[in-house]
């Protein structure tokens, strides 16, 4: 009897320690989250200009450029897969890999042949455990990615984009990532990145502005050239933050219940050690007793 | 004299933000100088010196950039930047 009480009473030790720890990542998870939702606001302004000139040069010229338009030569289709680093984050990596692969369902519904580009340690394991081939793997920082990182991204999935069909050329980016509504709720999101369409995106101007006519220098394709792929890397940076904001939301909100869940172990274990020891103590007196008992009589 | 609004951005946020009587830059056809009432402009920037002249006089502030460009309408100017170093152009070595 006593070593079920001493079980319990271990049980307990471990469970607070783990309990500690839940403790610490929510609290780390919680002061990365400003500064990362900072980041996703700091970069608006360059993502906003950027999407105000490239509607700019699209409402005003037609130039072609080859950002924007759809490649027939070859039915492969590149896939962004933007998860964490790490686990401890509920269902944050699980359900982006979980919306990549439904995306990659379908694309291969359509005859299409998806390659998978991966960001993430979670998503880079997911598809080696599955010994399933991934043209680019990004890992580390997932939770504060760098301009640099992105630019690493966006360099290699415009090369792709750019090289001929032989070459491993593919025809479209989708990317898949996180998003950031609100402490509460992030989604998984896919959205087709190239070819672009510029039309969707143009702002609508209000009814009594009306629409500079720009001078372009040196000329529409050249500005047109300079600004696609440049918007190309704030779409990608903007994913990534936009990405790694959820992730410390999801790590928050995860250990918060981690650390619940534990409190909530706790207390049981202390009922059932109780109990132990009240049953240890019954025990022991009716023994005495019926000892006593056996010698009066 | 109107002023204009410049805003200056980089990839990670805003360098700076403000009112402006000049901003001089090097654009895609050389250097161009932009003050109230200038025609609607979309040009690239080429490696150099952007400098945006105080509304009430003195001496300019200045960014020394790889690349970017520029945009201007309705005396907005939003100027995006690669990289950007605050500060004057470092001297040039003087030959000996």
């Amino acid at each position: 009897m006593a070593g079920q009480q001493r079980v319990y009473r271990q049980r307990i030790r471990s469970t607070q320690s783990l309990k500690k720890i839940f403790r610490a990542m929510e609290l780390i998870a919680a002061s990365r989250i400003g500064k990362a939702r900072a980041r996703v606001t700091a970069a608006t302004p360059y993502a906003r200009a950027l999407t105000r000139a490239v509607s700019a040069v699209a409402t005003h010229s037609n130039v072609s450029h080859p950002l924007v338009t759809e490649r027939t030569d070859t039915n492969r289709v590149a896939v962004l897969v933007v998860t964490s680093d790490r686990g401890m984050a509920g269902a944050y990596s699980a359900s982006a890999i979980r919306e990549a692969e439904r995306l990659i369902g379908r694309l291969t519904e359509a005859g299409k042949e998806p390659v998978v580009y991966a960001t993430g340690r979670r998503a880079v394991s997911y598809y080696a455990f599955r010994g399933r081939e991934l043209a680019g793997q990004w890992t580390g920082n997932s939770d504060a990615p760098s301009v640099e990182t992105a630019d690493e991204i966006a360099d290699a999935l415009l090369t792709a984009f750019g090289a001929p069909a032989d070459e491993g050329g593919v025809s479209e980016l989708h990317v898949v990532f996180t998003q950031f509504k609100n402490m509460v709720t992030q989604t998984p999101h896919v959205i087709r990145l190239l070819p672009l369409e510029i039309v969707d995106g143009v702002e609508p101007l209000a009814d009594d502005e009306i629409a500079p006519l720009y001078e372009f220098e040196p000329s529409p394709e050249d500005v047109l050239d300079a600004l696609l792929p440049r918007y190309i890397r704030s779409r990608i940076y903007t994913c990534l933050l936009q990405a790694a904001a959820s992730e410390l939301a999801a790590r928050q909100r995860a250990m918060h219940t981690a650390t619940e869940n534990a409190e909530d172990l706790v207390r049981m274990y202390t009922r059932l050690a109780n109990q132990a020891r009240q049953a240890e103590i019954t025990q022991e007196i009716s023994e005495i007793v019926s000892g006593a008992d056996a010698l009066a009589s | 004299m109107a002023d204009i609004e410049v805003e200056i951005v980089g990839a990670e946020g805003k360098l700076w933000s403000g009112s402006a009587r000049q901003v001089s830059a090097k654009a895609g056809e050389g250097e161009i100088g932009i003050l109230a009432g200038h025609e609607p402009v979309l040009s690239v920037l080429k490696p150099g010196e952007i400098r945006v002249f105080p509304v009430g006089g003195g001496q300019p502030e200045r960014w020394q950039v790889e690349g970017g460009f520029l945009s201007f309408d309705s005396n907005h100017l939003t100027i995006v930047v690669d990289d950007a170093v605050a500060g004057a152009r470092p001297a040039a070595p003087t030959a000996h």
